[in-house]
């Protein structure tokens, strides 16, 4: 399998808080990694900066073959890259359809009539047929982030990146996106997925890496991390956020 | 003399009709192209505020500044009287527009940018991360939410153009005013400026009101 996304010595400071830490590893195409760790541990930062919404003090990242941080590569990064974002940030003065539709005619030059149908074929997938025509405002939480899926989808990216796609939903429809995201990484497109879940993380990681203080602290697959964690930090923090 | 005969005179107000209409629609016109010019002028003014990096965006912030500043009779009045000792000769018309639109460019601006930065970060975030450019990002995600919750104090701008675009007066425009200072003193009675007075109060109130009405509902609605 060959390397989608490489980071080498990626370190991303906020004025004298250290977010990331001198953070290397790579990820294989078609792979499923899932980012666990403490709150503020730089798990959301670290996925920022792969399709630079933040940009990185230190050390090199490459997706694609592509430089994060050359001005010229941002966009041909950015149209490889979906990212479900924690809030959702639907656009919500356009409807859903549009939603899923704008950045195939806006980046990839698609017709508006084409971009709908691929638009349309992706909420159907997401279980969404029914509320193509609805505002983002209309619908519940689990909804619109189906929604966020979607247009992430339509770009056709290489990678999917995910931002704590579930932590502002209510319980009740936390199941109904991750049984989404299951089914997309059994397509063997690439993901990288920050959350709270470790469920999700235990069935449907390839390989899990644990973060704490912007360092990466340990990683493998899930049944290692979980079962068998070596470094203490994580067994602390396995055992806070694991049910009693 | 009752108050009848001297400020509400029928007869008189009858005969200046139809030099006040002549008046109002040079008012309107002159109202209509600074608010279109001025909200031109404040968009791509904020723009460079806030994209025109270190260069521009200091000189738009200085045009703000300064345009906020100055009053808009003095600015006319230099307009019209003073550009034409360096050979820059204005019609009243275009004096009085460019007097209008070049302040009310620099509100605008100052009314988009509240817009522009009320507009949740993680739409600028979102439109950046599927990869829409600059220009696509402000035209297709950013500028019409922030239109949106900025229509009620560009429409109060636009209400504060029209009113002065009696200011021109001054540079022999004949609007609306000047329609009715002279029908007073070709009749030798107010009542023409009493009837000028009413017809800008019934153009405008209805949008004062209509401001009041849309912010109150944009306030019950939470944004």
């Amino acid at each position: 399998m060959p390397t989608i996304v490489s980071l080498r010595g990626v370190t991303k400071r906020f004025g004298r808080f250290t977010a990331l830490d001198d953070v290397t590893f790579d990820v294989q195409s078609g792979e499923t990694l899932v980012v666990i760790g403490p709150s503020g541990s730089g798990k959301s930062t670290l996925i920022r900066c792969i399709n630079r919404l933040e940009a990185h003090d230190a050390g090199a990242i490459v997706v694609d073959g592509f430089t994060v941080g050359d001005t010229r590569q941002l966009t041909r990064i950015r149209a490889e890259t979906g990212m479900v974002f924690q809030n959702f940030n639907l656009f919500p003065h356009l409807s859903v359809l549009r939603n899923v539709a704008l950045a195939p005619v806006r980046v990839r030059g698609l017709s508006w009539r084409d971009a709908e149908d691929r638009a349309r074929k992706l909420l159907e997938r997401v279980g969404l047929a029914a509320h193509v025509t609805k505002y983002p405002a209309q619908l519940s939480g689990g909804q619109q982030q189906r929604v966020g899926i979607a247009r992430a989808l339509a770009m056709e990216p290489k990678l999917l990146l995910f931002d704590e796609p579930t932590s502002a939903l209510d319980p009740e429809m936390v199941g109904e996106v991750l049984d989404v995201m299951q089914a997309l990484a059994r397509t063997g497109v690439t993901m990288i997925v920050v959350t709270h879940e470790m469920g999700f993380a235990r069935r449907v990681a390839d390989r899990v890496v644990f973060m704490d203080h912007g360092r990466l602290v340990e990683e493998g697959p899930p049944s290692t991390l979980f079962d068998a964690p070596r470094d203490p930090r994580l067994r602390g923090f396995l055992q806070a956020v694991l049910p009693h | 003399m009752s108050v009848f005969d001297t400020f509400l005179n029928w007869p008189v107000f009858i005969e200046a009709l139809p030099m006040l209409l002549r008046g109002l629609g040079i008012t309107l016109g002159l109202g209509l192209t600074a608010i279109g010019l001025g909200l031109a002028g404040g968009l791509v003014l904020v723009l460079l505020r806030l994209y025109g990096g270190r260069l521009l965006g200091p000189l738009a912030v200085a045009y703000i500044d300064v345009f906020r500043s100055v009053p808009v009779l003095v600015l006319l009045i230099v307009i019209y009287y003073a550009l034409p000792f360096v050979g820059l000769r204005l019609s009243p018309f275009w004096a009085a527009t460019s007097a209008l639109s070049l302040v009310s460019a620099a509100y605008s601006a100052e009314i988009l940018r509240a817009g522009i930065e009320g507009v949740p970060r993680g739409q600028f975030e979102a439109a950046r991360a599927l990869g829409l450019n600059a220009v696509r990002q402000m035209t297709d995600i950013i500028l019409p939410q922030a239109i949106k919750l900025v229509i009620p104090p560009l429409t109060s701008n636009a209400i504060n153009v029209m009113k002065d675009t009696a200011l021109a007066s001054v540079v022999a425009m004949p609007d609306l005013l000047k329609q009715a200072t002279q029908a007073q003193a070709l009749a030798a009675n107010p009542t023409p400026l009493i009837g000028a007075a009413v017809i800008y109060v019934l153009m405008l109130l209805p949008f004062v009101r209509g401001v009041g009405l849309l912010e109150a509902r944009l306030n019950r609605r939470g944004r």
